[in-house]
């Protein structure tokens, strides 16, 4: 496995593997329902001391 | 016996020590080894004094572990106080050569002291004690691993005083912001695991089922620094006994590498950890959640995913290919999203609370925090821009940067964390002065502002003297008629980072009243309150 070798699979699978991993997380952020969790997840430092 | 298996553990230490320092044939690391010999057997003696044969009282499972915080809280002072005195040191012996005193004192051995007291002593206790503290309230449980907890806060103060005084001694790997050899290296990679241990097991065994953002922050600053760490570091000892290793890179290899890890060092230690102590500490303070949760998750993933690559952007110009520096340079202008999604995020916590800002000088801390992180993340990309970088790369421009970013970002959101635990942590109904905290954040303020624009001024007229040519092509300038004509802006620098220290000194006075329960008698910030009155 060589630099070459490397530095293909990172800007050819490698970087599609991260990209569609960060659009999951986006889609997974923004599916619908989230925002009743997320408001909740918001409050959690509030809740005590 | 309490602290029985510490004494065994350090005594034996400090007999090996003794024996390196003895064995050794390198005079810098037998002078080390003493320092560190005295080090451990001082701590020795204090733990044998402390020792006592009584069964161990019960402890309260269902408490938050806070004395480590509490050492933490006063470290971060201490070392916030040393760090910026170093650096108006410093920047006084840039103005004025003779304050270089041979061969301990001199600016080369001074810088680091400076660079590592404020990043990895001041920030780094700061990010011990806030991450403790945060994840304990965020997980509602008590931090894991008993005694572990104290080893990390302790091995990292070691590591703090092993490191700088190395530098003093000329110990250096010349690697910025990872100066310390191989030994001290070592040292602090263990005591970072035994950090991941304590955050990873509190999160694991946490009543709270969901994570909240600021323990996610805090996690990937923890591993990433582990694994940047490691790596930046993988070198190999000439011997056993001394100090000298040879990194297992070289040439531009070397290069990049390092500044994979500078620029990380950044993002993870001085980004990342800070954003957690950010997302815990806004809401907090101004009583109100996070603006967007879903942003903060987006925010999260785009910045771990966006800073990693952005390193390159320090070797415009160099033996780097220029495709590796393009990337660098693009991954760089990126990160203006995250960053600005992150300013926002931050910011609009307030909104609906914004007239807290006249009434409560820590919420103004705060907010002066993000805007300078949006002003240093603004600036950063611009100045990665290879245009833009022609003229800023090795003048005092980047300096003025770096200083609006960990002056006023990192600097700020410490103080105003540290602000809000103390009365907590040591159960005082306040802080001994709102006021003094005003004039805190006033005399900050200033001196950032101070700095940034003279470093601006100094950093391009710096740049334009060093390209400057006659139409015979050349150049009008020696270097040294660059460097007479930046004496003025080094004085004025040197006042704004006095300022700076002065504010920190104000704050350590607050703090050490507030610890001992004194209250100053003064009038509350925006007047007294008016009494009511029922309409006649």
């Amino acid at each position: 496995m060589d630099y070459h070798i490397m530095r293909t699979f990172a800007d050819s699978w490698g970087l599609l593997a991260m990209l569609l991993f960060f659009i999951g997380a986006s889609i997974f952020a923004f599916r619908p329902g989230s925002k009743v969790l997320s408001d909740e997840a918001a409050r959690i430092p509030l809740k005590d001391d | 016996m309490k602290h029985g298996s510490a004494i065994i553990g350090l005594g034996v230490a400090t007999f090996l020590v003794l024996l390196a320092a003895g064995f050794t044939y390198d005079a810098a690391f037998a002078s080390h080894m003493w320092v560190l010999f005295f080090v451990l057997l001082i701590s020795v003696v204090v733990l044998l004094r402390r020792t006592t044969f009584e069964p161990a009282p019960v402890i309260n499972r269902s408490a938050y572990m806070d004395e480590p915080i509490r050492y933490g809280v006063i470290a971060t002072m201490f070392w916030a106080v040393v760090g910026l005195l170093v650096g108006v040191v410093v920047a006084l012996q840039l103005a004025y050569p003779e304050l270089n005193i041979e061969p301990w004192f001199n600016f080369g051995r001074m810088r680091p002291l400076h660079t590592s007291g404020v990043i990895f002593a001041f920030c780094g206790n700061a990010l011990l004690a806030t991450s403790f503290y945060v994840v304990q309230r965020t997980s509602r449980a008590r931090l894991f691993g008993g005694d572990l907890v104290w080893f990390v806060f302790w091995g990292y103060q070691l590591f703090i005083v092993m490191a700088a005084t190395g530098y003093l001694l000329g110990i250096t790997e010349a690697r910025e912001y990872a100066e310390p050899e191989w030994y001290v290296d070592l040292w602090l990679t263990i005591v970072w695991v035994a950090y991941l241990v304590v955050f990873l097991g509190t999160i694991l065994k946490r009543e709270e089922p969901h994570i909240y953002v600021a323990n996610w922050f805090y996690l990937s600053f923890i591993v990433t620094v582990a694994m940047l760490h490691v790596v930046n570091n993988l070198s190999m000892p000439v011997s056993l006994l001394g100090t000298k290793s040879y990194s297992a890179f070289s040439g531009v290899q070397d290069a990049l590498t390092q500044w994979w890890y500078g620029h990380n060092a950044v993002g993870f230690f001085l980004t990342a950890g800070f954003l957690g102590m950010m997302y815990y500490f806004v809401p907090k303070q101004a009583n109100r959640p996070v603006y967007s949760y879903r942003l903060s998750i987006i925010h999260f993933w785009a910045l771990i995913f966006l800073y990693i690559w952005a390193g390159p952007h320090h070797l415009h110009f160099t033996a780097l290919p220029d495709w590796a520096q393009t990337l660098g340079m693009v991954f760089s202008i990126m990160l203006w999203m995250p960053s600005w999604g992150g300013m926002i995020n931050g910011l609009m916590t307030l909104s609906g609370a914004w007239d807290k800002l006249r009434t409560d000088p820590i919420i103004r801390m705060m907010v002066a925090a993000i805007a300078f992180y949006g002003m240093s993340t603004f600036e950063g990309p611009m100045m990665s821009i290879k245009t833009v970088n022609s003229l800023s790369h090795y003048t005092d421009w980047t300096i003025g940067h770096v200083h609006s970013g960990a002056l006023g970002w990192n600097g700020l959101i410490a103080f105003a964390a540290l602000y809000y635990m103390v009365p907590k942590l040591w159960n005082r109904e306040r802080l001994y002065s709102m006021r003094m905290v005003s004039w805190h954040f006033w005399c900050a303020t200033l001196g950032i502002v101070i700095y940034a624009a003279v470093m601006w001024v100094a950093g391009i007229q710096q740049g334009l003297m060093w390209r400057e040519h006659d139409e015979q092509g050349f150049l009008v300038y020696s270097f040294v008629e660059s460097v007479a004509a930046l004496h003025p802006y080094y004085l004025i620098r040197a006042l704004g980072g006095g300022l700076y220290l002065t504010g920190a000194l104000i704050m350590a006075w607050n703090v050490a009243m507030t610890i001992l329960g004194y209250q100053r008698d003064e009038e509350p910030i925006g007047g007294a309150i008016p009494a009511m009155q029922p309409a006649e």
